[in-house]
Order: structure tokens, then sequence, then C-alpha cells
């Protein structure tokens, strides 16, 4: 819509860009930008501007903001991760996606808070605070909490986005940019995706590069679309996807954007719904509405049947293994040499790298590190890392059987419940919280799969829920085609912000303002 | 006193002579300006992947086949995790698990005694060649308690080539290292040039009396030159022996050598062994080769590494050379082994041969005995000889034609030496060194000096 818009000139990529970053500065209390790059970003806008009056746009993506998680590498523009150890890195290249975006001439505001190193499931524990879900401050939410007059309650009272890409996920919700990039390895899109109400996907492994994403799985991370809705979602993807010679582990096949169809007939489509998938701790609200969407399936015609994935449950102790061997290994390179913090302590370059590596990183990725030498030794290698990539194996597997037996797409919940006030969430810690919250969307990372978070509705206390769809690998086409199918029904609400701008004394947003 | 057995093996770092490092684009060049030739992925800057360079796989392939090895057809790359200063991103990736080339053979051959009349030929099996990556360059500045770091060499593609313990002394392992050497450079995958560490040798040494199981080794580095690698071997073979015998022990240690004292001295402070965390690659598939027969016809060929087709661009390796330098020249084996040594020699004997009607086997002397002779005492290499091919052969033909002596000829040639521009016929005529083949005036000059003898 925003791009028809420009096309047709009743906006301008200035006036977007400025809109974008007025609205960021109006919602700064959220927490999810690190950097907001201003100049550059109205500069882009000015050249997009150029260009559009030329008559000559790059593409769909021209002039559009977007927002980047700050695990992406920028050139110029500080790449944190939300930790101490690259506080003021200034990357001299772009990430693939990044250059990619900036390319098609889309419009970079600045980089998304996270969980340091994009390890958590709440955006809570990087170096630059945690942030806050927007609908904390949606009228949804407010009308649903317990009523209280004092704002100090409205403080204290605000819920998490989830994690790690929570950032980017907040700056979608709120309006603040038209996408963004997050990254997933057990779940960091499509979580946050799911509490922000926005549409999270996670591609197949190998379709978009890595080149350029600070690792945290190699085997598992992929970057990951925030967007609005699931159309602009395949747009971003058709810009992003296919072969990078910078990176060995992405697909050689020649990749063909696609225009999703508008679906109308779901006859043909069989739905899987994996059993396992209703996890302990699955709250009754998020059991209900998986329920109706099944209903809604099978009331439209579609195939409906519940398939087994029976090595689900040993998925969380497979990915902390998994996960912890490869943290150990890719935070190797932080040692204060070459770039990134480094110690006063110069006794020796052994102690120098000690210091730099405590000082560096906050317990939650010490703690891996940890965790995952002590897998990597030689004494435990075979037990543990061989054990777990077996039985990832098999995790695959499962998911190769089920589709291979007829079903096209597998419906689950994305998350366990609605997202948890801040205050409740800190009470345990980020290994216990991380290996809850990633029991339903671990499984793809571990199979390499593409899954996507739709919003489907809002919870009893007005925040959002939202189901996720898992697909065939490299099938995005017929996965977005479904998960629009289903966007079309739901019909989730859009969020009611309020919060006070500078000019206006209290501002509720509604999409069409964007453009009067 | 029981005979000691010496064992020796070897790991030989082997530099691939390529324009761009292992796995990614920057330059590879030697003596360059620090910190000069170093790509983001080399500085381990995040989020940098490792891309494989072809070259660096063709290069183990050829290596490989010209060792007589199995090329996996199918090799792994792994993290292998240490911290160093010179290694930026806390592991080398290596190929631990699987390598390219396994099990293959070296032939090398020594002289029985000094004089090169006998030569015995030796194999050495090789058990794997392994693609890895080189590391910086650390130096160490004590006085001002820093380390400086140059991360040029940092990436630069290495073919570990690992040489069982078959062999019993330092003058077996210089000559396996020195046949390496040879091949390498004719297959042109490796300069091989020791004194630019372009070739890394360590030694693996143990004693230990025949019948009984293999004594503690010791790892010999710092070994810079195939005569250092002779001694250091060498060395650490007696000191072995000495400890035992005085009731020692041996401890499994690194030992470097030092090549002022020519003795080898402990090393590295290992407390405990290193683990180092052995991981697979992430980032990079496994390297699938292709040969003849199982070559998809629909890939990409500029993606594909063919092994046949590598096998029949292959050169000829040294040992073929000297067969055929035998065969057709009609010269000694021990011959062609020293023309095969100093480079260049083989071409200029060749075209001495070339240009003149002196028989080969007679020439060959003349190229060993003198010319060789000459060059070393005065550390030249044949490219910087006085005497070029074109003037030897010019004054081997006088000496065919029988115009001068053979001793006159030497003595022009130590005329020639001097590298004054003359031809060997202008010394000759200067000298008045012909030889004279008239008959009268030979028996008029003896008649002369008879005479003249008479007249005292």
């Amino acid at each position: 819509q925003a791009s028809a818009a420009l096309k047709e000139g009743h906006a301008t990529p200035t006036e977007l860009c400025q809109r974008c970053l007025s609205l960021i500065k109006s919602t700064k209390f959220l927490n999810a930008y690190i950097t907001v790059a201003e100049e550059t970003a109205l500069k882009q806008a000015e050249e997009s501007e150029k260009r559009y009056r030329r008559g000559q746009p790059l593409g769909v993506l021209d002039g559009i903001p977007i927002a980047v998680k700050d695990n992406f590498n920028t050139a110029g523009i500080e790449t944190t991760c939300a930790s101490n150890m690259l506080k003021g890195y200034i990357s001299p290249y772009n990430a693939t996606v990044v250059q990619k975006l900036l390319d098609q001439g889309a419009v970079l505001l600045g980089k998304t808070n996270l969980d340091e190193f994009a390890m958590g499931s709440g955006s809570t524990d990087g170096v630059f605070g945690p942030v806050r879900n927007p609908w904390s401050y949606s009228r949804q939410y407010k009308e649903k909490s317990a009523p209280k007059s004092h704002s100090e309650d409205e403080e204290s009272n605000w819920v998490i986005t989830g994690g790690s890409s929570g950032g980017s996920a907040a700056a979608v919700s709120s309006f603040t940019c038209f996408a963004a990039l997050g990254s997933d390895t057990g779940g960091s899109t499509r979580n946050p995706a799911a509490h922000c109400g926005v549409v999270g996907l996670k591609p197949t492994y190998g379709l978009i590069s890595r080149h350029g994403l600070i690792p945290l799985v190699n085997s598992m991370d992929v970057p990951g679309i925030l967007t609005r809705c699931v159309d602009d979602a395949a747009v971003v993807l058709g810009s992003l996807a296919g072969h990078d010679p910078k990176d060995s582990t992405t697909i050689q096949d020649n990749f063909k954007p696609f225009e999703l169809p508008d679906l109308t007939d779901v006859s043909k489509l069989s739905i899987g719904i994996p059993k396992e998938y209703h996890a302990p701790g699955l709250s009754s609200e998020i059991l209900a509405l998986w329920s109706k969407a099944t209903d809604l399936f099978k009331n439209a015609g579609a195939k409906v049947i519940e398939v087994s994935l029976p090595h689900t449950r040993y998925s969380i102790v497979c990915y902390h293994v998994l996960c912890t061997a490869e943290v150990a290994s890719n935070m190797a390179r932080f040692d204060g040499l070459e770039y990134g913090h480094r110690s006063d302590m110069n006794k020796s370059t052994e102690s120098m790298y000690a210091a730099t590596r405590r000082e560096g990183f906050n317990d939650v990725v010490r703690g891996r590190i940890l965790s995952g030498n002590y897998f990597l030794l030689k004494q435990n290698y075979e037990n543990y890392f061989i054990k777990a990539q077996k039985v990832r194996r098999l995790i695959a597997n499962d998911f190769v059987k089920v589709f291979g037996s007829g079903v096209d797409i597998l419906l689950t919940p994305t998350t366990l419940s609605d997202a948890v006030p801040y205050t409740e969430f800190i009470k345990e810690d980020n290994r216990t919280r991380s290996a809850q919250d990633d029991i339903l969307t671990q499984a793809a990372n571990m199979a390499g799969l593409p899954a996507i978070n739709v919003p489907t509705g809002l919870s009893e206390r007005g925040l959002p829920v939202g189901l996720q769809f898992i697909g065939r690998s490299f099938q995005e086409k017929q996965l977005l085609t479904v998960a629009k199918w289903f966007e079309k029904q739901v019909k989730f609400p859009m969020i009611q912000l309020e919060i006070k701008r500078h000019d206006h004394n209290a501002f509720q947003h509604q999409k069409s303002a964007f453009f009067s | 006193l029981a005979p000691w057995v010496p064992v020796v093996g070897l790991e030989i770092h082997a530099q691939i002579s390529s324009n761009s490092k292992l796995f990614s684009g920057s330059q590879v060049q030697f003596a360059a300006p620090p910190n000069s030739l170093v790509s983001f992925f080399d500085a381990s800057l995040p989020g940098t992947l490792p891309v494989l360079n072809r070259r660096c796989v063709e290069a183990a392939v050829m290596t490989g086949l010209a060792l007589n090895c199995s090329i996996n057809k199918k090799s792994l790359f792994d993290r292998k995790h240490y911290f160093y200063a010179d290694l930026p991103a806390g592991y080398q990736i290596t190929q631990q698990r699987v390598p390219i080339a396994v099990n293959g053979s070296l032939s090398y051959s020594l002289c029985i005694d000094n004089k090169m009349s006998q030569m015995v030929t030796k194999t050495v099996r090789i058990k794997q060649i392994q693609l890895e990556q080189d590391s910086g360059k650390s130096l160490h500045d004590d006085t001002r308690s820093q380390t400086l770091v140059d991360l040029n060499r940092a990436g630069v593609g290495l073919m570990e080539v690992v040489m069982e313990p078959d062999m019993c002394c330092g003058e077996e392992a210089a000559a396996a290292v020195r046949e390496l050497q040879l091949i390498l450079q004719t297959l042109g995958s490796s300069q091989a040039v020791m004194a630019e560490g372009q070739l890394r040798v360590d030694a693996n040494v143990s004693v230990h009396h025949p019948g009984e199981p293999y004594g503690v080794r010791t790892e010999v580095k710092n070994i810079n030159s195939v005569r250092f690698l002779a001694k250091a071997v060498d060395y650490e073979i007696q000191r072995q022996i000495e400890e035992l015998e005085k009731g020692g022990t041996i401890l499994n240690e690194t030992r470097a050598f030092d090549s002022k004292l020519g003795c080898t001295v402990p090393m590295r402070d290992k407390e405990g062994k290193q683990d180092y965390r052995f991981m697979p690659e992430p980032n990079l598939p496994p390297l699938i080769l292709y040969d003849a027969k199982s070559l998809p016809a629909n890939l990409n060929h500029q993606q594909v590494v063919n092994i046949d087709w590598i096998h029949e661009r292959l050169p000829d390796l040294p040992s073929v050379k000297r067969e055929k330098l035998v065969e057709w020249y009609g010269i000694l084996p021990e011959h062609s082994f020293t023309l095969l040594n100093e480079d260049g020699l083989t071409e200029f004997f060749e075209n001495v041969v070339k240009q003149t009607q002196m028989k080969p086997k007679k020439v060959i002397g003349w190229i060993l005995n003198d010319l060789l002779s000459y060059l070393k005492q005065h550390s030249l290499t044949v490219k910087e000889s006085p005497v070029s091919s074109f003037l030897l052969a010019d004054l081997l033909n006088l000496l065919e034609k029988k115009e001068i002596s053979a001793t006159a000829a030497k003595q022009v040639l130590a005329e020639l030496w001097k590298g004054e521009g003359k031809t060997p016929l202008e010394i000759v005529k200067e000298k008045k060194l012909e030889l004279l083949q008239d008959q009268k005036e030979l028996e008029q000059i003896c008649q002369a000096v008879i005479d003249g003898q008479e007249n005292e």
C-alpha cells in the first residue's frame, strides 16, 4: 500500500521517512531501536524521491522505511548485538540482506534492540535494556487490565515483546517502519512476532544469505522477516532470497520471486496438526484458538489430520547441546584484538583475552560458551555433540515422514501463552525461559524448514496471539499462500496505540492516517 | 649394549601456491607490508563466512595424485579451537575427520656412501594430506612487553602432508623432504622454499629396542632448512639414546631446534595437553570431487573439480624425469639426481648437449664436476652462472674437435669464469692454447727442444 502511494505520488519518501523518524522519537520508551540513523535515512529518502520524480523507482521497496536487527552488519552504522563486546563497533561492510534492501531503494531507519547476541526469548537481556511490547500501550490491553488510575502501574505493567528479535517486532508493530529484519535460530523471529501481533517469517535454511549476520548457530540461523501482513513478507522475501557466493550454505538453484495468489479454494489442502505441539504449559486460550483455526480449515473444505512428530520432546535438549557448542565456537573470535571491546588488562595476551571476554559478555553468553566448550571436549564429544546431531536427524526425519505422507502444511501454536509482564518474565532466568518458550518453534530450525507466525486473535488480556504454519523445504510460495488465506479469514485487529506525540496531544493511529 | 632403533615421522606444512587465500579473496604474497593483505574474513570480523578457493583444492588433488594417494571424493572441514594472538577467529579451519587425500607413498633415494656412487631407493608412506588455514605471525617484543601481530599470512592455504614414521635417521628425513620439495615445485602446487616459510617441517622422533614397542616421541619444530632437518633429527635421536641409557625418561614434549647450537631445547610450556574441541565447520558443506565416471552431465564445470582431468594433466614427476634423463643421455642415475636437485641445472645440461657434438656422457662430467663445483664455491645459482650454456658448449666443441687438450680446456674455463665476455676461441688464441695437430710442426718443436738440451 505504501509503495503504491509512493508511486502515485500521494506521499513522498521523505515524508514517509520523516513520519517514521518522528514516530520513533514518540515511541522511544519502547526501546525498540538501539541506533537511529536519521541522517543517512533522510539522504536515502531524498535519493528515492529523486527516482520517483524521474518515474524510475527501483522497485516496490524503493523509499520504504525499514529497520534491521542489530546483529546484522551495516556499513558505517554501529552494530552492537546489544553487547558491551561490540559497543561502538562500526562494521566496514553491509550484510548481504542489508545490501539487497538498500539496492532496492529501501530506507534504513536504524538498528533494533535484541537479547545480547540473540540469546534469549524476551529481548530483555541486552545491554541497552529490555524492549517493551507496543501492545502494552494499546487501548485493547489497557481496557482488559485491572482498572488502575496511576500511570505508575502502566509503567510496571508493560509486557515483553518476546525475543530475541523483539526490537524489530516492536518497530513493525508500532508503525515506525514497514518491514524489519530479524534473525531466527530457535524461534527468534516468530516468537516476538506472535507477541507483537505481526507476521514473522522464518525462511528455509539456505534460501537467504547469512553473510553479514553475526552468527549464533551457523547451522540453524536464518534472517527473519517481520511485516504487518503476509503480502509484505512475500515482497521482502522476493528481494532477499537467492544464492550468495559469499555464503556457501545458500542453495545454487535460481530463485524466482513470486506473487502470492489469492487463494479461495482450500479443499485440495491437507493440514497436519502435530499432537506433540499440545505442549505442557500451553495456555487454554491458545489451545482454543488453535482449535478454532483447525475448524476454520475444516469448514472451508480442507483436509485436516492429526499427525505425530514423535521426537519433538527431545528438541530442547538437543538444541541446547548443538546451540551452545556452536556458540562457544563462534564467540571465540571476540578477544579484543582486532575489533570490539578490549580490556585495559595487559599483563599478558591470555589475561587480556580473559578480562575482555568477562567484561564484554553478559552471563547468558558466558554460560552458553562454558556449556558449549564442555560438550566439545574430546571426552564428551561423542556422548553429547554427536548424539545431539543424531537426534537432530531424527527430528528432521519426523517432518520428512509427515510431509511425505501427503500433508502440505502443519498448523501449530507459536507460543505457549500471550506476552507476560516484564516483572514476571524476569523471575525466571534466561536459560529456563528459552527452554520453555522455544519448544514450539525450535524444531523448524533443527529441520531447516520454513515457518511463519500469523497474528490470529487477541487474548483475554487484550494481547496478540499468533499461530504458526510450517511448510516444506523451499516451498515458501505454498506456505505464504496458505498463510495469506488464513490472515484474510481471521482479520486480526489493528493495534490502537495510545501514545503522546510531540505535536499532538494524544494520537490514535490508523493506517490510513498515514496518508491523509 | 642393545641396539637402538630410531623412528622418525614428519608433519609437513606446504603453503599452496595460489593468488588468493584458502577461504577468502585476499592476496597471497611473501614479505608484504604488515597487515596489508587482510580481508574481513581473515580478520575474523563477525558475520564473515569462508568461501572455498578452487585452486587450493586442485593443488591438493594434484599433490595427492603425485603421492599415489586415494583422493577422497567427499572430504569434510572442521574447526580446531585454541586461543592465540595470530589466530583471529579463535579456531583454525582444517580437515580432521576426513581429509582430501589418504594412503599414499613417496619414494626417495639415498647414497650408500658419500661418493654418490651407489644409490638406494626407499619409500615412506603418506598417511594423509589435508587442507587447512595458515595462521598469522606474531612477534614478541619483550622489551616493550608487547606482541606485534601481522595477519598477512592468516588464512593462506596449506597442505599438511603427514609422513608415517618409516624413516630412521636425519639423512632419510632430509632426502624424503627434498624429494617432496621437488615434486611440489614440479607440480607448481607449492613453491616449497623452506627459507620463505613455504615449507615447514616438524619431526616426530622416538627410539626403542628392536622387538619392543615404540618409545615416547618428541616433536621437533623450528627447522628452517633441509640441512638443519637432518641435524635436528640426528641430534634428537642421539639425545634420546643418551638420556635412556643414563636411565632417564623421554617426555612427550615439543622441542625447538636451535640452529646456532645445533641442539634441541624444550619449547612450549604445555600444562597438560590441549583439547582442541574439534567441531564440524558448519559454514562449509562437504567437499565433493568428481571423476569422469561420477561427473553429472548438467553441472556447471566451473563449480566442479574433476580428479581425472587433473590426473591427465600432471607433469612428469622428478622420478620420471630422472629416468628419462638416464635413458636419453646415458648418464648415471646419481647424475640425474644432482641434475634435478639444482634449480635450472637440468635445463643448462640439456642446452649444452643440444649445442655440442660431445657425448652427453662426457658433458655431464663438465657440468657436475667443473660447473657445479665452481657455482657452489661462489654460492651462485645456475641462473647466476657467468658461463652460459652457449659458452660452455662452445668450449666443449673445441675440445671435441681436438683443437685443444682437456687441460687447456680447464684453463679456458677458468678464464671464462671471470665473465669478461671473451669467447672460448678468443681465450685459446690469446693464451696460445691451441693443440698442434700438424705432425711436422710437432717434430720440429721436439727437435728444437732436444737440440736446445744438447747445447747446454
